[in-house]
């Protein structure tokens, strides 16, 4: 009786003796799971980055935008009332007395406009607010300071740049003290933001913020706010702060009819649930890109598996003369097919995280986008438990057909 | 009690509804130490007589009985047993392992015997240097010529030490010079008392023969000695 060790021993130097054979095979399955594991780690990535933009909205917050919601076709409305949120609306939301949950009330105004620093012009976004808007999206200055309460209450002309802008319009010199021109405002530089990633909400790399009466008045020309943020203190009082805040406006803009509201108001959770559409549709997206990476890696490992079937079918034969039981052949094939798999696997795994790593690594590089580096465990094992069963039985059915033929009909079979 | 013996042999292949009678009741008995040919005209059947004495294939009726007992009783694992260690098989078209080495293609039948690694490897290289081709043992067998694949072939045959050697059509597809070492060879293992069965259609090979049995359409036509002997070692080879 054949040994154990003899068998596998067979089924290596089958393997190493058909070197491009084993290497096809192998790379089917590799490329089964690599591409798998890619799209679903990339899909994970991307499901956790735009959540992750979400999340930083803060659950305590509540966002008043201008303008009726639109609903179905007829949501062309909502663009007549955007300039519904007043002066008059910020100073009543900033008073205690009318929404006493809140602890900070950061209105924003932004528009694209071309910043010139003596024959250096850039195009960015200025973004009017007042000083809490630092705290409110945790950006943080690397060179001077932000503007605070006094220089909004004075209508200061100064600006902090974003990283991007900073190093568009100054180079690698400080521009701490420098004036710019924004539509015929000069604005003096006091600070310099860190770079804070392209993947925010909105991307103040390449903005310039400063006090929003002036970007109002002087900039953009304009007498409402295009957002309102209200801060709470804890996620639990946001029902009531919406409360107060529908009441506040709808009382300052004269409405009785709830149906005719001229503003709408966003939390965290009612955007994440329409994030959350939006995800999932990616996420069906990218599973149907995966099954289809599935079924070329599968196809390849079939095909690669078939194509040597008349080769092995006469090996089959001969070792059936020379004393093989079918036992013994489909013990080999087994071997073979699972030496394969767990080798391809091993291999379409490391890939698969190295090229999920390599995508993040890049986004980050190039593009400035925080893409986070996830390794799908689903994905893993989708890719394994497929392409692996797919390698197995394409490994083993064929030699199990030949197998039941007499010794004979396997070596002629042609 | 005679080592083979058939009776009423019937071979009929069924493909795609079509029936070959290829064997039509032939009966036939072969004592150990033999040496038989199996003459016929192509298509007559001999391959397919070879290939049931050789345990490769099963008849559709009539009985084979080798060393006395019916083959048709035994399982596919025995069957694969006695191919193991009974029998030696020795192809035309040789049927080596083109990658394997010249090694690794003779050791095959020993690994299927589960003879440990070491004696294994020791009376493979043993039946190498008997064929002579104690050079080539590390050579892949696609790099050897016909006639050296058929000395690994016959190596290959003699390394378990079977009782029978089946040969078909073993010089067909050599040059009279590979094809008279070959002979030469069968002719040896004979005269050693190992039996032997070679098909062929060619005369000469037949004459190397002591017994040739001469097949028409599935039928024995004739079974008799070979009168004038042909010994390849002395008389040499004439094609
Ligand atoms: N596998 C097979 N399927 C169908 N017919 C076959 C098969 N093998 C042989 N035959 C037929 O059986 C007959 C005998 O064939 P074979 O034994 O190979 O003859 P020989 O070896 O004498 O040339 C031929 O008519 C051949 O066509
Ligand atoms: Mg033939």
């Amino acid at each position: 009786m054949i040994s154990f060790t003899d068998i596998g021993r067979s089924a290596l130097m089958g393997l190493s003796s058909h070197k491009s054979r084993t290497f096809l095979t192998m790379l089917g399955i590799v490329i089964g799971i690599l591409s798998i594991m890619v799209v679903m780690s990339l899909g994970q990535g991307a499901n956790e980055l735009i959540l992750g933009e979400f999340q930083k909205f803060g659950p305590n917050n509540i966002f008043i935008l201008p303008g009726r919601q639109p609903t179905g076709p007829s949501g062309a409305a909502s663009t007549l009332l955007s300039d519904s949120l007043t002066q008059k609306d910020l100073s009543d939301l900033e008073n205690p007395a009318n929404v006493p949950e809140a602890v900070g009330v950061v209105p924003v105004v932004f528009g694209q406009q071309p910043m010139v620093y003596e024959s250096q012009t850039y195009t960015a976004m200025i973004l009017g607010s007042n000083q809490d808007i630092a705290r409110l999206f945790a950006l943080n200055i690397s060179n001077g300071r932000f503007f605070d309460s006094n220089d909004v209450a004075d209508r200061a002309p100064v600006a902090v740049l974003g990283a991007t802008t900073a190093k568009e319009l100054f180079g690698g010199n400080d521009p701490v003290g420098r004036k710019i021109r924004i539509n015929n405002q000069i604005l003096q530089v006091i600070g310099v933001l860190q770079t804070q990633g392209a993947g925010s909400f909105i991307n103040f790399d390449k903005a310039v913020i400063a006090p929003y009466p002036i970007v109002q008045d002087n900039i953009l020309g304009i007498k409402y706010f295009q957002r309102i943020v209200v801060e709470g203190s804890s996620p639990a009082l946001v029902p009531a702060m919406i409360k107060d805040v529908t009441t506040l406006l709808r009382n300052n803009h004269n409405i009785t009819d709830p149906s005719k509201d001229d503003f709408s108001i966003q939390t965290q959770a009612s955007i994440a649930q329409t994030v959350g559409t939006v995800t999932s549709i990616l996420t069906v997206l990218l599973a149907s890109i995966a099954a289809i990476s599935l079924v070329v890696g599968g196809v390849g490992i079939m095909n690669i598996m078939l194509v040597s079937v008349t080769e092995r079918t006469r090996e089959i034969g001969l070792r059936k003369a020379l004393g093989a039981t079918s036992g013994n052949i489909l013990l080999q094939f087994l071997f073979e097919a699972a030496a394969l798999t767990v080798l391809g696997g091993c291999i379409g795994v490391a890939g698969g995280i190295g090229v999920s790593w390599l995508v993040s690594f890049a986004a980050n590089y190039w593009w400035g986008i925080a893409f986070p580096f996830v390794i799908s465990v689903s994905g893993i094992l989708l890719g394994v438990v497929v392409s692996g069963t797919i390698g197995l039985v394409f490994g083993i059915f064929p030699a199990w057909r030949a197998a039941r033929k007499s010794p004979i009909e396997a070596l002629r079979y042609e | 009690m005679s080592l083979i013996e058939i009776k009423k042999l019937i071979k009929i292949y069924s493909d795609d509804g079509v029936d070959t009678r290829a064997l039509d009741g032939v009966s036939l008995t072969i004592n150990d130490g033999e040496f038989v040919a199996i003459t016929g005209a192509s298509g007559s059947g001999k391959s397919t007589l070879l290939q049931i004495l050789g345990c490769l294939d099963r008849s559709t009726d009539g009985s084979y009985t080798f060393e006395g007992k019916e083959v048709s009783s035994y399982s596919d694992a025995e069957l694969a047993r006695i191919r193991n260690e009974k029998l030696g098989f020795v192809f035309q078209s040789f049927n080596l392992l083109p990658r394997l080495s010249v090694l690794d293609n003779v050791v095959l039948p020993l690994v299927y015997a589960g003879v440990s690694k070491k004696e294994r490897v020791e009376r493979a290289e043993a039946m190498i240097d008997l064929v002579g081709l104690a050079d080539r043992r590390g050579y892949q067998a696609s790099q050897l010529s016909g006639g050296q694949k058929q000395r690994v072939a016959i190596a290959r045959a003699l390394v378990n030490n079977p009782k029978v050697i089946f040969a078909d059509e073993p010089t067909g597809n050599l040059d009279s010079k590979s094809g008279a070492v070959v002979l030469e060879f069968l002719q040896m293992l004979n005269d050693q008392g190992r039996t032997l069965v070679v098909v062929t259609h060619e005369l000469y090979v037949a004459e190397a023969a002591r017994r040739t049995v001469h097949i028409v359409d599935g039928r024995i036509d004739s079974d008799q000695p070979v009168a004038h002997r042909r010994i390849i070692a002395k008389d040499g080879f004439i094609k």
